[in-house]
């Protein structure tokens, strides 16, 4: 994928550290994303993957460390509306809920329109282009909860890109979709890397389609294991993951390919 | 049915008693499934029941209060309970983010509170002049200018509040990690709308009474769920069914002679069982 600028940072995160209860979920993890980077964060389940998001974007208290957002330390940024972010639990709300695609798609306007304000014609198109890009526009005014998954995930993506955000941030977007959507999710993912220049963080446990498709593998166990560009990880692939994972987990990756169908132990 | 309308219809252009009524009813019909559509979408039906018992015990107090001395008469005891109401909307909401994922619990605690202290406090005002039956089960008809003065402001007040902070609703609603993420102050709004159920809530009190409150508040608007596919719809329809509840409520109440905020609540259940059945009907 094309290259990304080295000399524009756009997230920086610095010996984060994280813990719910008495013990560490996240133990002095620093990452960097660049402007048009597009970043692979993976790691086993429970490794902290979700916190450290959650935590960089203000929705967990940053006890320790530093977290600067286009250089602004996090706990003087307010201009969240630069910054798309679809979580792990997006499709997990209340199916019952009465809202329609719209409605929901409309929400993610909120950033920049500021309160008081409401959303007016010029919102509407916005609404409407952002659905077509992720090619939902013929479901505007269905009930998000009559969606299929994927359908859902495609529509919060929507809301994430809405305000026309600088970077993207998502959180195992991928799961329970199934194989032809997922091929057609990243074929999205390089539309808006190429049409809108955003800069990305994906989490996935896919560690063959996201070493193959992004620039750089972030790959942490509570700890940091790996940040680096993604050849380098796809180069010593077999020894990260075996100490990041441990040695009795299998991790199996499936990569598109059908020939590149790998195991590592 | 129509008869009956047209009846009342006479009765309300001929007494102004009746007028006040209609007019307190037709506003409760508004403002109950607007904040109602909100309180169940979050899953706080509850709450509202809550707030109305504790807003009872306020009203209490503001009679043994007024019995005491002339300055505490002054002020209507009705807005004891809504003082009442918004200090103990604010505890709930502190409760709520202490037991953050069973937030529902607040609403036991809370309304225990409120009960405990309504039955002692009432117990203690018993030598006065407390209409406890119309404080449990409404009193339509004892609506004054006065009152009619509050409710319209108190109403004013809900709807502009919701008119304004509509999207920041909707959105703490449905998303409220998104909704904190996009700068959504949720504190603050989840604190307003305690309030704004409060403020509800005294409104409703005389038309159907403590006990009926949260079904003015829900009814409607769990029969407008079954049918609508977005927000806007479920609030149209919620206000459409609170009113029609109302207004053929009061009106059969007046022909039959029968308790007001009761029948109201019943026109309410029957409309949602309606909503059922046709439902049912046409998926079969
Ligand atoms: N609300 C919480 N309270 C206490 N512990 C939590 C909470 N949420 C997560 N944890 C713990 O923190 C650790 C990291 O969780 P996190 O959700 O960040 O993992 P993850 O890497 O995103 O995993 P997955 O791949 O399954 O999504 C886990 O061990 C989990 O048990
Ligand atoms: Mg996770």
């Amino acid at each position: 994928m094309a290259a990304f600028d080295p000399s524009n940072v756009v997230l920086e995160a610095e010996g984060v550290s994280f813990r719910y209860e008495s013990q560490y979920v996240l133990k002095r993890v620093s990452l960097t994303l660049h402007r048009g980077e597009l970043l692979g964060l993976v790691g086993p389940n429970g490794s902290g993957k979700s916190t450290l998001l959650k935590v960089m974007l203000g929705l967990l208290p940053l006890a320790e460390g530093t977290v600067r957002w286009f250089g602004v330390p996090l706990n003087r940024f307010r201009d969240w509306a630069r910054i798309g972010y679809v979580s792990q639990k997006a499709a997990s709300f209340n199916v019952g809920f009465p809202v329609t695609v719209e409605e929901v798609v409309r929400m993610g306007l909120i950033a920049r329109l500021g309160i008081f304000r409401r959303p007016g014609k010029k919102e509407t198109e916005k609404v409407l282009e952002a659905l077509e890009f992720v090619g939902m526009a013929d479901f505007r005014r269905r009930n998000i909860g009559a969606l299929s998954g994927g359908q859902q995930q495609r529509v919060f993506i929507a809301r994430a890109l809405v305000g026309d955000p600088e970077v993207l941030i998502l959180d195992e977007p991928t799961v329970g979709v199934d194989r032809h959507s997922e091929v057609r999710f990243y074929a999205l993912l390089e539309k808006m890397h190429k049409e809108r220049g955003l800069s990305i963080v994906l989490v996935s446990h896919d560690l063959g389609v996201v070493s193959e498709k992004m620039d750089t593998i972030v790959c942490i166990n509570h700890e940091l294991f790996y940040h680096g560009s993604a050849s380098g990880f796809r180069a010593a692939c077999d020894e990260i993951v075996a100490r990041a994972y441990g040695q009795e987990m299998k991790i199996i990756t499936h990569a598109h390919d059908p020939g590149e169908e790998a195991i590592y132990r | 049915m129509i008869g009956s309308l047209a009846q009342f219809w006479a009765a309300v252009s001929a007494y102004p008693f009746l007028r006040n009524a209609l007019i307190a009813g037709l506003i409760t019909g508004i403002v109950a499934p607007l904040i109602g559509s909100f309180v169940v979408v979050r899953r706080l039906s509850i709450i509202a029941d809550a707030l109305a018992h504790v807003m009872l015990s306020g009203v209490a107090l503001g009679y043994l209060l007024g019995s005491t001395s002339r300055v505490f008469a002054a002020v209507p005891p009705i807005y004891y309970g809504t003082a009442v109401a918004l200090v103990a909307a604010l505890l709930i909401e502190r409760l709520r983010t202490m037991y953050r994922s069973y937030s529902e619990l607040a609403v036991p605690i809370i309304m225990s509170a409120g009960v405990g202290l309504s039955i002692v406090l009432i117990g203690l005002a018993r030598g006065l002049n407390v209409d406890l039956v119309g404080l449990l089960f409404g009193n339509i008809l004892s609506v004054t200018q006065a009152d009619l003065l509050r409710i319209v402001v108190a109403a004013l007040i809900v709807a502009v509040t919701i008119a304004l902070l509509y999207k920041e609703l909707l959105y703490l609603s449905f998303d409220d990690e998104a909704a904190r993420l996009s700068g959504v102050p949720a504190k603050t709004i989840n604190f307003i709308f305690s309030a704004l159920i409060a403020l509800v809530i005294s409104v409703s009190m005389q038309i159907v009474g403590t006990l009926l409150i949260s079904a003015l508040i829900t009814l409607p608007v769990a029969a407008a769920l079954r049918l609508a596919k977005s927000f806007r719809a479920l609030l149209t329809l919620g206000v459409v069914f609170a009113e029609t509840s109302v207004l053929v409520g009061m009106a059969a109440a007046y022909t039959f002679d029968l308790a007001t905020g009761g029948t109201i609540v019943l026109v309410a259940i029957l409309i949602l069982l309606a909503v059922l059945v046709w439902q049912k009907r046409l998926r079969a």
